[in-house]
């Protein structure tokens, strides 16, 4: 019950884009067209499944006071969490990589369609959102990380979908010429962040 | 003999100040901006973080580019930039706790800041080191000052307060019914406020609108 819990919080009520603004650099860039949205979305979701659970057994294991104990009494004090920037970066931009490489190898299909996308996940803030909210809220179990991870996924990929579908018909629409592009999907994700905001303090 | 400050130099740091401003034309660095613009301070203490790094991961870079291959580059980026934002955070949490503790989890954010990423990918790594330097100046004072703008609209609006001092005049206003805004330190109202201030330039300068 607790997994599903973080899920869905993770999906509407802390939405990385309307609630801490993550992401938002892609997320305006790329929201142009429903199916690159969808790609990117889908890429966002699946680096996030896999770098939060692998920054968090870091996390535990290494960066954290005490967390080497497993080397010996020797290493009970040390605490590493001052490199825990660099950590968190170095591990999300290698398992980009690799995830680049797998893709390639075994499903070119998936790779011409999301092949563009994914060296500009590394730079992702929502990754490295992720992995620092996670490490900020202290998740008891990996399982229970990885459940937030996905909900922050499909939180992030509900809402470039959402804005891209609004994008591609506000194309019809007469705005003001000073308005138009940029400045305009700024104000209909405030204006859509505000919707969202009627999730908080829902309480499953 | 050239100059040291000349006609190119100037525009290196005045064309992101305006026509080039990497929040409101390039779409660069937004992710880590908008959250901490409630607060006037905590604005002002982003925006100076935010030269420090850049303007010492620009210098690093474009000293180190001829040394560096081209298939590693975006590693090498990211670990100098890490490890200036590391530095950052570990001072703020020495210097200035309050801070740091409001700021949380956006002084990590740095790192992905795509401001700092991109301008090192475009122009660090193809300049000398004198112009990156004024280069990476030039745009961490335009992210800074829609970064302040927002915060001053917002303090301001929001709680009635700037850099969390009261306002004098303020009080004859409350006793006439005057409300703070609440919406204004909600999250969705950054982006509206940041169209806004888009809307006014492009207004003035009709160059900057976009095809639809």
């Amino acid at each position: 019950m607790d997994l599903v819990n973080i899920f869905i919080k993770g999906v509407f009520i802390d939405n990385m884009i309307f609630a801490y603004f993550l992401g938002m650099c892609s997320y305006l860039a790329v929201s142009k067209t429903v199916t690159t949205a969808n790609g990117l979305g889908l890429a966002v979701i699946f680096v996030l499944g896999i770098t939060v659970p692998v920054n968090y057994i870091l996390e535990n294991n290494v960066l954290q006071a005490g967390a080497l104990h497993w080397l010996g009494d020797n290493f009970i004090d040390v605490d590493l969490n001052v490199l825990s920037l660099i950590m968190f970066i170095a591990v999300v931009s290698a398992m980009v990589q690799l995830v680049e490489m797998i893709i390639e190898k075994f499903s070119p299909a998936l790779y011409s369609s999301l092949g563009i996308f994914l060296p500009l996940i590394a730079v992702n803030c929502a990754i490295l959102g992720g992995a620092l909210f996670m490490q900020e809220r202290q998740y008891s179990t990996i399982i229970e990380a990885t459940s937030f991870a996905l909900g922050s996924g499909v939180g992030w990929y509900l809402a470039i979908v959402a804005i891209a579908a609004i994008r591609e018909k506000i194309r019809y629409s007469n705005v003001p010429a000073p308005l138009r592009g940029l400045g305009i999907t700024y104000i209909i994700t405030g204006l859509m962040g505000i919707a969202f905001m009627c999730f908080m303090g829902i309480k499953i | 003999m050239k100059s040291f400050f000349n006609k190119q130099h100037q525009k290196l740091i005045a064309d992101p100040l305006g026509d080039q401003n990497p929040i409101t034309i390039q779409v660069l660095g937004i992710c880590s901006a908008l959250a901490i613009t409630t607060q006037l301070e905590n604005a002002l203490v982003m925006t100076l973080a935010v030269i420090f790094v850049m303007t010492s991961a620009s210098s690093i870079i474009s000293i180190l580019r001829n040394h560096v291959p081209n298939r590693i580059r975006i590693i090498v980026q990211l670990l100098v930039v890490a490890s200036l934002v590391a530095l950052v955070d570990q001072i703020l949490k020495a210097f200035l706790p309050d801070a740091s503790e409001q700021l949380s989890v956006f002084i990590g954010l740095i790192i992905t800041n795509c401001i700092i990423m991109g301008r090192l990918e475009a122009f660090a790594m193809g300049n000398k080191v004198w112009e990156s330097f004024l280069d990476a100046l030039g745009n961490a004072f335009g992210y800074g000052w829609i970064l302040v703008a927002v915060a001053f609209v917002r303090e301001l609006f929001g709680s009635g307060k700037l850099l969390g001092y009261e306002i004098p005049g303020f009080n004859y206003l409350y006793e006439l019914g005057y409300m703070n805004n609440n919406l204004m330190i909600l999250p969705p109202m950054a982006l509206v406020v940041v169209g806004v201030i888009i809307w006014i330039q492009r207004a003035r300068n009709n160059d900057l609108i976009e095809e639809n």
